[in-house]
């Protein structure tokens, strides 16, 4: 019946469309703070170490990506810059919300991080007036700015968005399914703006008189495959128009997870040290049941300040096997107490410690023949579902969550405007 | 944080989880297994798009007419286009309020709802955006 006709039909050309939030941290501080909407603004990285986020304003005033705070605090002062620490359950909310609005547009989203996503635009027509209906709807729904590029592979749907981005009268889309402004654009594109190529690269490349991406779409393919391995053949493929990287719909198991932070102020005591584990253990439970995995390995270290001379140095890790895999936190937690006890020495004073859990398995892959306490996985959902109803850390293991010295620094931190019922924006009636 | 309301953790499940306690195992069946529907979801009632919304708190009394309170929650839902007599979480010069917007000759304009205040005067030149549109007003009666 209708088979004959679709093997008949040629496969349909795909169309991917890579939809990026501009500045987007500072974008989300600006959605709840609308007066911050003609200042500069700035997130800084944890424990407001540097800039992470800037907006055009911030740029203009001459603030660079990574910009330790401490060298521009003088000239955020003049130039009335809105500093801010990193508020992440604002920025992924705001995130999810985005996710949403783009699966109205498309039929696969794959969430790339937590402020790109490919959508998958394949059998759609009238590409650009699509694009602008998307960012319209973002920006009305969540409040938050983006750019659309569009191409035939998910490399040119990326080059399209740098192009959105850098070139206004744009309007924040462009289309290189567009052939016109495909090849209007490529000629101007560096070839370190591409997808997947790195500093080392793009010099390598450079020196071959390869400069735009135009240059690299016509390279010899050998020549590529000689320099740049099969992933550059693989990009060259793409600016062609040969898709070769498809949407990645489900996330892959992860095969880590880490939980480690630096403190807010050194840490000398081992009751303070012993603290912050417990609670990276448990932040590191909540993750691998969120992500259905149990972990077979624990690592747990810390050190001191490796750039400071004047104090001793110390730099201590140790990984343990555990019995039976597990995302328990009562477990993980009792390892990492053990793991402490071994590694702890007085008289030094500690600026980072983390716990990596690795060996991570699908529940089911664990041992048939050790049997798992069901109760274990009932109690666990319980406090999940409790902290993320009534707010993080309303119920959690004794000794995890008392005294917080450790703390990171995050002064300058927003409001959890969307996550939690104190932080509500508040409107003046 | 201060530690509040610490509880002793027994590895003795029943203790903690009451639930699993309820269970039926034996006796009738309840006539009304093959009937279970889900509750009534308030989050589906209040929040029908939740992409697009968002909760505000509410200061201040200019509200009071239409029955919003000081330190109500209100509920905004950015994706519906204002209208004249909705209400409207506002931004005015960068100042986030909440207004009824009208109409004053043919032209939208903003306004309190209290008759014990003097009528709210927008400067000509003010800029002003549209948050969003309150859908709903969520107002403690427990004292």
């Amino acid at each position: 019946m209708g088979r004959s006709y679709l093997q008949h039909s040629p496969a349909p050309t795909m169309i991917f469309a890579l939809v990026d939030g501009n500045s987007f941290y500072c974008s989300c501080e600006r959605v709840f703070k609308p007066a911050l909407e003609k200042r500069p603004v700035i997130v800084l990285s944890n424990n407001d170490g540097c800039a992470i986020a800037r907006t055009a304003e911030a740029k203009a005033v001459g603030i660079k990506m990574g910009d330790p705070y401490f060298k521009i605090k003088d000239l955020c002062r003049k130039e009335n810059v809105a500093v801010f620490s990193s508020n992440y359950p604002l920025y992924g909310d705001m995130s999810r919300r985005m996710n949403q609005v783009y699966h109205q547009f498309s039929p696969e989203v794959e969430v790339y991080s937590i402020d790109e996503s490919f959508l998958n635009l394949t059998g759609f027509s009238d590409l650009t007036k699509y694009g602008q209906e998307i960012r319209g709807t973002v920006r009305q729904w969540t409040g938050i700015p983006t750019c659309v590029g569009i191409g035939p592979t998910k490399t040119l749907a990326k080059l399209a968005n740098n192009a959105a981005k850098k070139n206004p009268e744009l309007n924040g889309v462009c289309d290189f399914t567009d052939k016109a402004l495909l090849e209007a654009m490529l000629p101007k594109i560096p070839v370190s703006d591409i997808w997947g190529i790195g500093r080392a690269s793009s010099k390598k490349l450079e020196h071959l008189g390869i400069k735009t991406a135009a240059d690299l779409r016509a390279a010899h393919i050998k020549q590529i495959r000689d320099i740049m391995t099969v992933v550059g053949e693989r990009t060259v493929a793409e600016l062609n128009g040969v898709s070769c990287i498809d949407l990645e719909l489900v996330a892959p198991t992860p095969k880590g997870c880490a939980v480690t932070r630096s403190f807010g102020k050194p840490v000398t005591d081992k009751a303070q040290m012993l603290e912050a584990l417990l609670h990276y253990a448990t932040r590191a439970g909540e993750k691998l049941r969120r992500n259905n995995v149990c972990a077979g390995a624990m690592e747990v270290f810390m050190h001191t300040n490796p750039h400071n001379d004047k104090v001793p140095y110390r730099n201590v890790g140790k990984t343990v096997r555990l019995a039976v895999p597990s995302s328990d936190t009562r477990v993980l937690i009792s390892y990492a107490k053990t793991l402490c006890d071994v590694l702890w020495r007085n008289g030094y004073q500690y600026t980072k410690a983390g716990i990596v859990l690795t060996e991570l398995v699908q529940p089911q892959q664990t041992d048939l023949l050790i049997r798992q306490d069901p109760r274990s996985a009932k109690l666990m959902k319980v406090m999940d579902t409790v902290n993320a109803r009534f707010g993080r850390e309303t119920v959690s293991i004794a000794g995890a969550n008392i005294g917080r010295r450790w703390r990171p620094q995050a002064g300058l931190r927003s409001p959890n405007y969307t996550t939690d019922l104190e932080g509500l924006p508040v409107a003046r009636a | 944080m201060t530690v509040k309301n610490l509880i002793p953790i027994t590895l003795n499940y029943n203790t903690i989880l009451p639930m699993a306690a309820t269970r039926v195992c034996a006796g009738f069946p309840s006539p009304a297994d093959d009937y279970l529907e889900d509750p009534v979801d308030l989050g589906s009632l209040l929040v029908p798009r939740p992409a697009a919304t968002f909760m505000w708190r509410v200061q201040g009394a200019s509200m009071i007419d239409v029955g919003i309170n000081h330190d109500d929650i209100l509920v905004v839902d950015r994706s519906l286009p204002p209208q004249p007599g909705h209400v409207v979480v506002v931004v005015i010069d960068g100042e986030c309020s909440v207004k009824v917007l009208t109409q004053l000759n043919g032209r939208p304009t903003l306004a309190f709802a209290n008759k014990t205040m003097p009528e709210f005067q927008l400067s000509v030149d003010a800029e002003v955006t549209i948050w969003g549109v309150v859908t709903y007003n969520i107002h403690r009666h427990l004292p």
